[in-house]
Protein backbone atom coordinates (compact mmCIF):
# COMPACT_ATOMS: atom_id res chain seq x y z
CA UNK A 1 0.00 0.00 0.00
CA UNK A 2 1.30 3.45 -0.89
CA UNK A 3 0.65 6.60 1.08
CA UNK A 4 -0.42 10.04 -0.04
CA UNK A 5 -0.29 12.38 2.94
CA UNK A 6 -1.91 15.83 2.86
CA UNK A 7 -0.89 18.31 5.55
CA UNK A 8 -3.67 20.77 6.30
CA UNK A 9 -7.44 20.48 5.88
CA UNK A 10 -8.17 24.07 4.88
CA UNK A 11 -9.44 25.11 1.47
CA UNK A 12 -6.55 23.61 -0.52
CA UNK A 13 -6.01 20.43 1.53
CA UNK A 14 -9.69 19.54 1.62
CA UNK A 15 -10.00 20.10 -2.13
CA UNK A 16 -7.00 17.88 -2.82
CA UNK A 17 -8.41 15.06 -0.67
CA UNK A 18 -11.64 15.26 -2.65
CA UNK A 19 -9.79 15.33 -5.97
CA UNK A 20 -7.38 12.49 -5.24
CA UNK A 21 -9.88 10.06 -3.68
CA UNK A 22 -11.62 9.92 -7.06
CA UNK A 23 -8.43 9.32 -8.98
CA UNK A 24 -6.21 6.99 -6.96
CA UNK A 25 -7.04 3.26 -6.88
CA UNK A 26 -8.14 2.41 -3.32
CA UNK A 27 -6.35 -0.92 -3.34
CA UNK A 28 -3.00 0.77 -3.96
CA UNK A 29 -3.23 4.11 -2.21
CA UNK A 30 -4.14 5.22 1.27
CA UNK A 31 -4.88 8.95 1.51
CA UNK A 32 -4.31 10.62 4.89
CA UNK A 33 -5.17 14.20 5.85
CA UNK A 34 -3.68 15.74 8.99
CA UNK A 35 -5.00 18.90 10.64
CA UNK A 36 -5.13 19.68 14.34
CA UNK A 37 -8.14 22.02 14.11
CA UNK A 38 -11.76 20.82 14.11
CA UNK A 39 -13.34 23.88 12.54
CA UNK A 40 -13.22 24.71 8.84
CA UNK A 41 -13.66 28.44 8.31
CA UNK A 42 -15.05 30.16 5.24
CA UNK A 43 -12.27 32.73 5.31
CA UNK A 44 -13.74 35.14 2.72
CA UNK A 45 -16.59 35.56 5.20
CA UNK A 46 -14.25 37.18 7.75
CA UNK A 47 -14.59 40.35 5.68
CA UNK A 48 -18.34 40.49 6.34
CA UNK A 49 -18.39 39.41 9.96
CA UNK A 50 -17.25 42.79 11.41
CA UNK A 51 -20.14 44.57 9.65
CA UNK A 52 -22.81 42.13 10.83
CA UNK A 53 -23.44 41.08 7.22
CA UNK A 54 -22.61 37.47 8.03
CA UNK A 55 -23.21 35.71 11.32
CA UNK A 56 -20.57 33.60 13.01
CA UNK A 57 -22.39 30.38 12.08
CA UNK A 58 -22.25 31.27 8.39
CA UNK A 59 -18.46 31.22 8.33
CA UNK A 60 -17.63 28.01 10.19
CA UNK A 61 -18.48 24.36 9.95
CA UNK A 62 -17.08 21.12 11.27
CA UNK A 63 -14.18 20.29 8.94
CA UNK A 64 -14.78 16.55 9.09
CA UNK A 65 -17.93 16.92 7.00
CA UNK A 66 -15.88 17.83 3.97
CA UNK A 67 -13.29 15.08 4.15
CA UNK A 68 -14.48 12.31 1.82
CA UNK A 69 -15.13 8.76 3.01
CA UNK A 70 -12.15 6.47 2.61
CA UNK A 71 -9.71 9.18 3.61
CA UNK A 72 -7.88 8.71 6.89
CA UNK A 73 -8.41 11.98 8.81
CA UNK A 74 -6.04 12.58 11.71
CA UNK A 75 -6.73 15.51 14.04
CA UNK A 76 -3.31 15.98 15.56
CA UNK A 77 -0.59 18.58 15.61
CA UNK A 78 2.17 18.10 13.07
CA UNK A 79 5.59 18.38 14.69
CA UNK A 80 8.02 17.93 11.82
CA UNK A 81 8.45 17.02 8.18
CA UNK A 82 11.59 14.95 7.55
CA UNK A 83 11.89 14.95 3.74
CA UNK A 84 15.06 12.85 3.68
CA UNK A 85 13.19 10.01 5.42
CA UNK A 86 9.83 10.61 3.66
CA UNK A 87 8.32 10.91 7.08
CA UNK A 88 6.05 13.25 9.03
CA UNK A 89 6.16 13.32 12.82
CA UNK A 90 2.99 14.08 14.76
CA UNK A 91 2.48 14.98 18.43
CA UNK A 92 3.05 12.16 20.92
CA UNK A 93 5.86 10.73 18.81
CA UNK A 94 3.57 9.22 16.21
CA UNK A 95 4.96 9.08 12.67
CA UNK A 96 3.52 8.84 9.16
CA UNK A 97 5.46 7.59 6.16
CA UNK A 98 4.58 8.93 2.76
CA UNK A 99 5.31 8.22 -0.87
CA UNK A 100 3.88 11.57 -1.90
CA UNK A 101 3.34 14.56 0.36
CA UNK A 102 1.12 17.57 -0.31
CA UNK A 103 1.79 20.62 1.85
CA UNK A 104 -1.34 22.72 2.34
CA UNK A 105 -0.58 24.25 5.72
CA UNK A 106 -1.58 27.75 4.68
CA UNK A 107 -0.75 31.19 5.98
CA UNK A 108 -1.10 32.73 9.40
CA UNK A 109 -0.99 36.29 10.62
CA UNK A 110 2.09 37.27 12.61
CA UNK A 111 1.28 40.55 14.43
CA UNK A 112 4.26 39.95 16.74
CA UNK A 113 6.55 40.82 13.80
CA UNK A 114 5.84 44.55 14.31
CA UNK A 115 6.78 46.26 17.57
CA UNK A 116 3.73 47.42 19.49
CA UNK A 117 1.16 45.68 17.34
CA UNK A 118 0.61 42.50 19.33
CA UNK A 119 0.61 44.29 22.68
CA UNK A 120 -1.85 45.49 25.31
CA UNK A 121 -4.05 47.18 22.68
CA UNK A 122 -4.43 44.06 20.49
CA UNK A 123 -8.14 43.49 19.91
CA UNK A 124 -8.88 46.64 21.95
CA UNK A 125 -8.00 49.48 19.55
CA UNK A 126 -5.85 47.42 17.14
CA UNK A 127 -7.62 44.67 15.22
CA UNK A 128 -7.07 42.18 12.44
CA UNK A 129 -9.91 40.67 10.44
CA UNK A 130 -7.96 37.78 8.89
CA UNK A 131 -8.79 35.46 11.79
CA UNK A 132 -12.16 34.40 13.14
CA UNK A 133 -11.27 35.79 16.57
CA UNK A 134 -10.11 39.10 15.13
CA UNK A 135 -13.15 39.57 12.88
CA UNK A 136 -15.51 38.78 15.75
CA UNK A 137 -13.74 41.10 18.21
CA UNK A 138 -13.84 43.85 15.59
CA UNK A 139 -17.57 43.29 15.04
CA UNK A 140 -18.18 43.85 18.74
CA UNK A 141 -16.02 46.96 18.70
CA UNK A 142 -17.76 48.45 15.64
CA UNK A 143 -21.19 47.88 17.17
CA UNK A 144 -20.39 50.37 19.90
CA UNK A 145 -17.81 52.64 18.20
CA UNK A 146 -19.01 56.22 17.88
CA UNK A 147 -16.53 57.45 15.31
CA UNK A 148 -13.08 58.92 14.97
CA UNK A 149 -10.06 58.06 12.84
CA UNK A 150 -10.32 54.63 11.25
CA UNK A 151 -7.06 53.46 9.67
CA UNK A 152 -7.15 50.41 7.39
CA UNK A 153 -3.59 49.20 7.06
CA UNK A 154 -1.46 46.58 5.31
CA UNK A 155 1.80 45.70 7.08
CA UNK A 156 3.75 44.03 4.28
CA UNK A 157 3.20 41.97 1.15
CA UNK A 158 2.38 39.25 0.29
CA UNK A 159 -0.95 38.79 2.03
CA UNK A 160 -3.85 36.40 1.53
CA UNK A 161 -6.27 38.24 -0.66
CA UNK A 162 -4.67 41.63 -1.46
CA UNK A 163 -8.08 43.15 -2.17
CA UNK A 164 -9.64 42.34 1.22
CA UNK A 165 -8.32 45.45 3.01
CA UNK A 166 -9.70 47.64 0.21
CA UNK A 167 -13.03 45.89 0.46
CA UNK A 168 -12.90 46.48 4.19
CA UNK A 169 -12.49 50.22 3.63
CA UNK A 170 -15.36 50.29 1.12
CA UNK A 171 -17.67 48.31 3.38
CA UNK A 172 -16.75 50.50 6.34
CA UNK A 173 -17.82 53.55 4.31
CA UNK A 174 -21.23 51.92 3.65
CA UNK A 175 -21.56 50.66 7.21
CA UNK A 176 -21.04 54.10 8.76
CA UNK A 177 -23.32 55.72 6.18
CA UNK A 178 -26.09 53.31 7.10
CA UNK A 179 -25.49 54.01 10.76
CA UNK A 180 -25.78 57.72 10.05
CA UNK A 181 -22.33 58.52 11.44
CA UNK A 182 -20.21 58.67 8.27
CA UNK A 183 -19.52 62.38 8.99
CA UNK A 184 -17.96 61.39 12.31
CA UNK A 185 -15.61 58.83 10.77
CA UNK A 186 -12.40 59.64 8.96
CA UNK A 187 -11.18 56.66 6.89
CA UNK A 188 -7.55 56.38 5.76
CA UNK A 189 -6.13 53.51 3.70
CA UNK A 190 -2.42 52.90 4.42
CA UNK A 191 -0.40 50.56 2.20
CA UNK A 192 3.25 49.64 1.60
CA UNK A 193 2.44 49.55 -2.13
CA UNK A 194 2.76 52.52 -4.46
CA UNK A 195 -1.02 52.52 -5.01
CA UNK A 196 -4.28 50.87 -4.02
CA UNK A 197 -3.48 47.54 -5.67
CA UNK A 198 -0.57 45.58 -7.10
CA UNK A 199 -1.66 45.79 -10.73
CA UNK A 200 -1.74 49.21 -12.46
CA UNK A 201 -5.09 48.94 -14.33
CA UNK A 202 -7.00 47.81 -11.26
CA UNK A 203 -5.19 50.39 -9.12
CA UNK A 204 -6.60 53.15 -11.29
CA UNK A 205 -10.16 51.90 -10.97
CA UNK A 206 -9.80 51.31 -7.24
CA UNK A 207 -8.14 54.67 -6.61
CA UNK A 208 -11.12 56.32 -8.26
CA UNK A 209 -13.49 54.45 -5.94
CA UNK A 210 -11.51 55.41 -2.85
CA UNK A 211 -11.66 59.05 -3.90
CA UNK A 212 -15.38 58.87 -4.61
CA UNK A 213 -16.03 57.48 -1.14
CA UNK A 214 -13.86 60.08 0.59
CA UNK A 215 -11.26 57.55 1.75
CA UNK A 216 -7.75 58.98 2.05
CA UNK A 217 -4.75 57.04 0.76
CA UNK A 218 -1.25 56.86 2.25
CA UNK A 219 1.03 54.84 -0.05
CA UNK A 220 4.62 53.54 0.17
CA UNK A 221 4.22 53.24 3.93
CA UNK A 222 6.53 50.57 5.36
CA UNK A 223 5.59 50.31 9.01
CA UNK A 224 8.33 50.20 11.61
CA UNK A 225 6.23 50.20 14.78
CA UNK A 226 2.89 50.91 16.38
CA UNK A 227 3.00 53.55 19.08
CA UNK A 228 -0.04 52.23 20.91
CA UNK A 229 0.31 54.72 23.76
CA UNK A 230 -0.07 57.68 21.41
CA UNK A 231 -2.31 55.93 18.85
CA UNK A 232 -0.12 56.20 15.81
CA UNK A 233 1.68 54.02 13.31
CA UNK A 234 5.16 55.06 12.25
CA UNK A 235 7.09 53.98 9.17
CA UNK A 236 10.82 53.76 8.43
CA UNK A 237 10.78 57.20 6.80
CA UNK A 238 9.31 58.56 10.09
CA UNK A 239 5.92 59.24 8.52
CA UNK A 240 3.22 59.06 11.17
CA UNK A 241 -0.47 58.25 10.79
CA UNK A 242 -2.82 58.81 13.74
CA UNK A 243 -5.66 56.43 14.48
CA UNK A 244 -8.43 55.88 16.97
CA UNK A 245 -9.21 52.48 15.52
CA UNK A 246 -6.50 50.58 13.65
CA UNK A 247 -7.59 47.69 11.43
CA UNK A 248 -4.42 46.10 10.17
CA UNK A 249 -3.46 43.16 8.04
CA UNK A 250 -0.40 41.92 9.94
CA UNK A 251 2.55 40.20 8.29
CA UNK A 252 1.40 36.94 6.70
CA UNK A 253 3.64 33.94 7.23
CA UNK A 254 3.59 30.25 6.42
CA UNK A 255 3.06 27.79 9.26
CA UNK A 256 5.74 27.48 11.94
CA UNK A 257 5.93 23.78 10.97
CA UNK A 258 7.63 24.81 7.74
CA UNK A 259 10.25 26.76 9.67
CA UNK A 260 10.79 23.91 12.16
CA UNK A 261 11.31 21.55 9.24
CA UNK A 262 13.76 23.94 7.57
CA UNK A 263 11.72 23.98 4.37
CA UNK A 264 10.67 27.62 4.03
CA UNK A 265 11.89 31.00 2.84
CA UNK A 266 12.11 34.16 5.00
CA UNK A 267 8.36 34.10 5.54
CA UNK A 268 8.06 30.30 5.95
CA UNK A 269 6.61 29.84 2.48
CA UNK A 270 7.65 26.67 0.66
CA UNK A 271 9.73 27.29 -2.50
CA UNK A 272 7.55 25.78 -5.21
CA UNK A 273 7.76 25.54 -8.99
CA UNK A 274 5.23 28.11 -10.15
CA UNK A 275 3.82 26.15 -13.10
CA UNK A 276 3.91 22.53 -11.82
CA UNK A 277 3.42 23.00 -8.03
CA UNK A 278 6.22 20.54 -7.27
CA UNK A 279 8.43 21.83 -4.46
CA UNK A 280 11.84 22.99 -5.62
CA UNK A 281 13.83 20.79 -3.27
CA UNK A 282 11.96 17.48 -3.16
CA UNK A 283 10.40 15.77 -6.14
CA UNK A 284 7.83 13.76 -4.16
CA UNK A 285 6.62 16.81 -2.21
CA UNK A 286 4.06 19.17 -3.74
CA UNK A 287 2.65 22.37 -2.28
CA UNK A 288 -0.58 24.20 -2.90
CA UNK A 289 -2.41 27.37 -1.92
CA UNK A 290 -1.05 30.02 0.37
CA UNK A 291 1.62 27.69 1.81
CA UNK A 292 3.68 28.16 -1.38
CA UNK A 293 5.96 31.02 -2.40
CA UNK A 294 4.25 31.34 -5.80
CA UNK A 295 4.10 34.89 -7.17
CA UNK A 296 0.31 34.57 -7.33
CA UNK A 297 -2.46 35.75 -5.10
CA UNK A 298 -2.71 33.76 -1.84
CA UNK A 299 -6.47 33.40 -2.26
CA UNK A 300 -8.84 30.46 -2.26
CA UNK A 301 -9.68 30.96 -5.92
CA UNK A 302 -6.02 30.44 -6.77
CA UNK A 303 -5.92 27.25 -4.68
CA UNK A 304 -9.01 26.08 -6.55
CA UNK A 305 -7.39 26.59 -9.95
CA UNK A 306 -4.15 25.03 -8.69
CA UNK A 307 -5.97 21.94 -7.42
CA UNK A 308 -7.08 20.88 -10.88
CA UNK A 309 -3.54 21.13 -12.19
CA UNK A 310 -1.96 19.52 -9.14
CA UNK A 311 -4.29 16.53 -9.43
CA UNK A 312 -3.03 15.95 -12.98
CA UNK A 313 0.57 16.42 -12.02
CA UNK A 314 0.44 13.98 -9.12
CA UNK A 315 -1.02 11.34 -11.43
CA UNK A 316 1.71 12.10 -13.95
CA UNK A 317 4.36 11.85 -11.26
CA UNK A 318 3.02 8.44 -10.17
CA UNK A 319 3.12 7.24 -13.79
CA UNK A 320 6.65 8.53 -14.27
CA UNK A 321 5.52 11.08 -16.88
CA UNK A 322 6.87 14.61 -17.14
CA UNK A 323 4.85 17.16 -15.16
CA UNK A 324 2.66 19.65 -16.98
CA UNK A 325 3.86 23.21 -16.63
CA UNK A 326 0.36 24.51 -16.75
CA UNK A 327 -0.47 26.73 -13.80
CA UNK A 328 -0.60 30.33 -15.02
CA UNK A 329 -1.28 32.13 -11.73
CA UNK A 330 -4.98 32.43 -12.49
CA UNK A 331 -6.91 34.35 -9.82
CA UNK A 332 -10.52 35.47 -9.86
CA UNK A 333 -11.77 37.82 -7.18
CA UNK A 334 -14.92 39.67 -6.41
CA UNK A 335 -14.22 43.03 -4.82
CA UNK A 336 -17.02 44.34 -2.61
CA UNK A 337 -17.31 48.07 -3.11
CA UNK A 338 -20.12 48.76 -0.65
CA UNK A 339 -23.73 49.74 -1.20
CA UNK A 340 -24.59 46.30 -2.55
CA UNK A 341 -22.19 46.47 -5.45
CA UNK A 342 -18.99 44.69 -6.37
CA UNK A 343 -16.25 44.57 -8.97
CA UNK A 344 -14.86 41.38 -10.45
CA UNK A 345 -11.26 40.89 -11.48
CA UNK A 346 -9.71 37.98 -13.37
CA UNK A 347 -5.94 37.84 -13.86
CA UNK A 348 -2.83 35.66 -13.97
CA UNK A 349 0.99 35.83 -13.89
CA UNK A 350 1.11 37.65 -17.22
CA UNK A 351 -2.13 39.54 -17.59
CA UNK A 352 -3.29 42.19 -15.20
CA UNK A 353 -7.02 42.61 -14.54
CA UNK A 354 -8.78 44.27 -17.46
CA UNK A 355 -12.31 45.19 -18.46
CA UNK A 356 -14.55 42.69 -20.20
CA UNK A 357 -17.21 40.12 -19.39
CA UNK A 358 -17.12 36.88 -17.40
CA UNK A 359 -17.41 33.92 -17.74
CA UNK A 360 -18.98 34.16 -21.22
CA UNK A 361 -17.11 36.36 -23.69
CA UNK A 362 -19.22 39.34 -24.73
CA UNK A 363 -22.21 38.25 -22.62
CA UNK A 364 -21.25 38.13 -18.96
CA UNK A 365 -23.41 38.16 -16.90
CA UNK A 366 -20.56 39.48 -14.77
CA UNK A 367 -18.61 42.59 -15.68
CA UNK A 368 -14.88 42.73 -15.18
CA UNK A 369 -13.41 45.75 -13.43
CA UNK A 370 -16.78 47.55 -13.32
CA UNK A 371 -19.03 48.03 -10.33
CA UNK A 372 -22.36 46.23 -10.56
CA UNK A 373 -25.08 44.67 -8.43
CA UNK A 374 -24.73 41.43 -10.38
CA UNK A 375 -21.12 41.11 -9.25
CA UNK A 376 -22.24 41.59 -5.65
CA UNK A 377 -24.81 38.81 -6.11
CA UNK A 378 -22.00 36.66 -7.43
CA UNK A 379 -19.92 37.32 -4.34
CA UNK A 380 -22.82 36.49 -2.05
CA UNK A 381 -23.62 33.31 -4.00
CA UNK A 382 -20.01 32.29 -3.67
CA UNK A 383 -20.43 31.28 -0.03
CA UNK A 384 -22.85 28.57 -1.16
CA UNK A 385 -20.54 27.56 -3.99
CA UNK A 386 -17.65 27.32 -1.53
CA UNK A 387 -19.34 24.99 0.96
CA UNK A 388 -21.17 22.92 -1.63
CA UNK A 389 -18.88 22.74 -4.63
CA UNK A 390 -15.46 24.27 -4.29
CA UNK A 391 -13.96 22.43 -1.33
CA UNK A 392 -15.64 19.22 -2.44
CA UNK A 393 -13.59 19.42 -5.62
CA UNK A 394 -16.58 19.86 -7.93
CA UNK A 395 -15.49 22.11 -10.76
CA UNK A 396 -17.39 25.32 -11.28
CA UNK A 397 -19.10 25.30 -14.70
CA UNK A 398 -17.58 27.54 -17.38
CA UNK A 399 -14.66 28.66 -15.23
CA UNK A 400 -11.40 27.04 -16.30
CA UNK A 401 -8.24 26.54 -14.25
CA UNK A 402 -6.12 28.50 -16.68
CA UNK A 403 -7.30 31.98 -17.57
CA UNK A 404 -9.41 32.52 -20.66
CA UNK A 405 -8.40 35.51 -22.77
CA UNK A 406 -11.74 35.69 -24.58
CA UNK A 407 -14.12 38.57 -23.98
CA UNK A 408 -11.43 40.66 -22.34
CA UNK A 409 -10.11 43.99 -23.44
CA UNK A 410 -6.38 43.38 -23.42
CA UNK A 411 -4.11 46.08 -24.66
CA UNK A 412 -1.71 45.28 -27.47
CA UNK A 413 1.25 43.38 -26.05
CA UNK A 414 4.19 45.72 -26.19
CA UNK B 1 12.04 53.15 -25.16
CA UNK B 2 15.50 54.69 -25.31
CA UNK B 3 16.97 57.14 -22.87
CA UNK B 4 20.25 59.01 -23.03
CA UNK B 5 22.22 58.08 -19.92
CA UNK B 6 25.94 58.84 -19.58
CA UNK B 7 25.87 59.85 -23.28
CA UNK B 8 24.68 56.40 -24.29
CA UNK B 9 21.35 55.18 -25.60
CA UNK B 10 20.01 52.87 -22.91
CA UNK B 11 16.83 50.78 -23.18
CA UNK B 12 14.43 51.58 -20.36
CA UNK B 13 10.75 50.97 -19.61
CA UNK B 14 8.19 53.74 -19.10
CA UNK B 15 9.25 54.16 -15.47
CA UNK B 16 12.90 54.49 -16.39
CA UNK B 17 14.02 51.04 -15.23
CA UNK B 18 16.72 49.37 -17.34
CA UNK B 19 15.38 46.65 -19.59
CA UNK B 20 18.75 45.04 -20.34
CA UNK B 21 21.13 44.65 -17.42
CA UNK B 22 24.07 44.24 -19.85
CA UNK B 23 23.82 47.98 -20.53
CA UNK B 24 24.44 48.78 -16.86
CA UNK B 25 27.84 49.85 -15.57
CA UNK B 26 29.15 52.12 -12.84
CA UNK B 27 29.00 55.17 -15.05
CA UNK B 28 25.36 54.58 -15.98
CA UNK B 29 24.68 53.86 -12.34
CA UNK B 30 26.15 57.16 -11.14
CA UNK B 31 24.13 59.07 -13.73
CA UNK B 32 20.84 57.51 -12.65
CA UNK B 33 21.78 58.06 -9.01
CA UNK B 34 22.41 61.72 -9.80
CA UNK B 35 18.92 62.04 -11.28
CA UNK B 36 17.58 60.64 -7.99
CA UNK B 37 19.68 63.11 -5.98
CA UNK B 38 21.76 60.27 -4.59
CA UNK B 39 25.54 60.55 -4.41
CA UNK B 40 27.08 57.09 -4.50
CA UNK B 41 29.24 56.17 -1.51
CA UNK B 42 30.93 52.90 -0.69
CA UNK B 43 27.86 51.82 1.30
CA UNK B 44 25.63 52.59 -1.71
CA UNK B 45 27.79 50.35 -3.92
CA UNK B 46 27.61 47.58 -1.38
CA UNK B 47 23.82 47.75 -1.38
CA UNK B 48 23.68 47.90 -5.18
CA UNK B 49 25.83 44.76 -5.42
CA UNK B 50 23.67 42.99 -2.86
CA UNK B 51 20.49 43.84 -4.80
CA UNK B 52 21.98 42.73 -8.11
CA UNK B 53 23.15 39.48 -6.57
CA UNK B 54 19.67 38.77 -5.18
CA UNK B 55 18.12 39.64 -8.53
CA UNK B 56 20.42 37.30 -10.45
CA UNK B 57 19.57 34.49 -8.06
CA UNK B 58 15.90 35.25 -8.76
CA UNK B 59 15.26 35.89 -5.10
CA UNK B 60 12.47 38.44 -4.54
CA UNK B 61 13.46 41.77 -3.03
CA UNK B 62 11.60 43.19 -0.07
CA UNK B 63 12.05 45.53 2.86
CA UNK B 64 12.02 42.43 5.08
CA UNK B 65 14.85 40.95 3.02
CA UNK B 66 16.92 44.08 3.67
CA UNK B 67 16.58 43.48 7.41
CA UNK B 68 18.18 40.07 6.99
CA UNK B 69 20.71 41.13 4.33
CA UNK B 70 23.60 41.56 6.73
CA UNK B 71 24.65 44.51 4.52
CA UNK B 72 22.46 47.23 5.93
CA UNK B 73 19.50 47.77 8.26
CA UNK B 74 16.23 49.31 7.15
CA UNK B 75 16.83 52.72 8.76
CA UNK B 76 20.18 53.05 6.97
CA UNK B 77 18.55 51.89 3.74
CA UNK B 78 16.02 54.73 4.02
CA UNK B 79 18.83 57.17 4.79
CA UNK B 80 20.87 56.10 1.73
CA UNK B 81 17.94 56.13 -0.69
CA UNK B 82 15.43 58.63 0.71
CA UNK B 83 11.84 58.39 -0.45
CA UNK B 84 11.07 54.93 -1.77
CA UNK B 85 14.34 53.13 -1.02
CA UNK B 86 13.50 49.86 -2.75
CA UNK B 87 12.19 51.60 -5.87
CA UNK B 88 15.12 54.01 -6.04
CA UNK B 89 17.86 51.51 -5.27
CA UNK B 90 16.66 49.01 -7.88
CA UNK B 91 16.41 51.79 -10.47
CA UNK B 92 20.01 52.73 -9.70
CA UNK B 93 21.13 49.09 -9.67
CA UNK B 94 19.72 48.58 -13.18
CA UNK B 95 17.34 45.79 -12.17
CA UNK B 96 13.53 45.62 -12.41
CA UNK B 97 11.33 47.38 -9.88
CA UNK B 98 10.29 44.81 -7.24
CA UNK B 99 6.75 43.67 -7.79
CA UNK B 100 6.09 43.21 -4.07
CA UNK B 101 3.86 40.46 -5.36
CA UNK B 102 0.32 40.43 -6.35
Amino acid sequence: MKNLVILGAGTAGTMMANHMIKKLPKKEWQITVVDQYKTHYYQPGFLFLPFDIYTTSQVKKNGKKFIPKGVNYIQKKIELIIPEANKVELENGEALNYDILIIATGTKIAPEEIEGMFGPEWHKSIFDFYTYEGAKALRNKLREWEGGKLVVHITEMPIKCPVAPLEFAFLADSYFKNKGIRDKVDITYVTPLGGAFTKPKATKALHHLLEEKGIKEVTDFNIERVDYENNKIIDYADTEVDYDLLVTVPTNMGDALIERSGMGDDLNFVPTHKATLQTKNYENIFAIGDATNLPASKAGSVAHFEAEILEDNILRYINGEPLKEEFDGHANCFIETGGGKALLIDFNYNHEPVEGTFPFPGIGPLNLLKESRMNHMGKMAFRWIYWNMLIKGISIPFVSATMSEKGKHFEEVK
Amino acid sequence: MKKLIANREIDVNEEGYLVDFKQWDREVCECIAGECNVVMTEKHWEVVEYLQDKHHKEEPLSIRGIKKSGVINIKEFYALFPGGPLKKSTLIAGIPKPKSCI
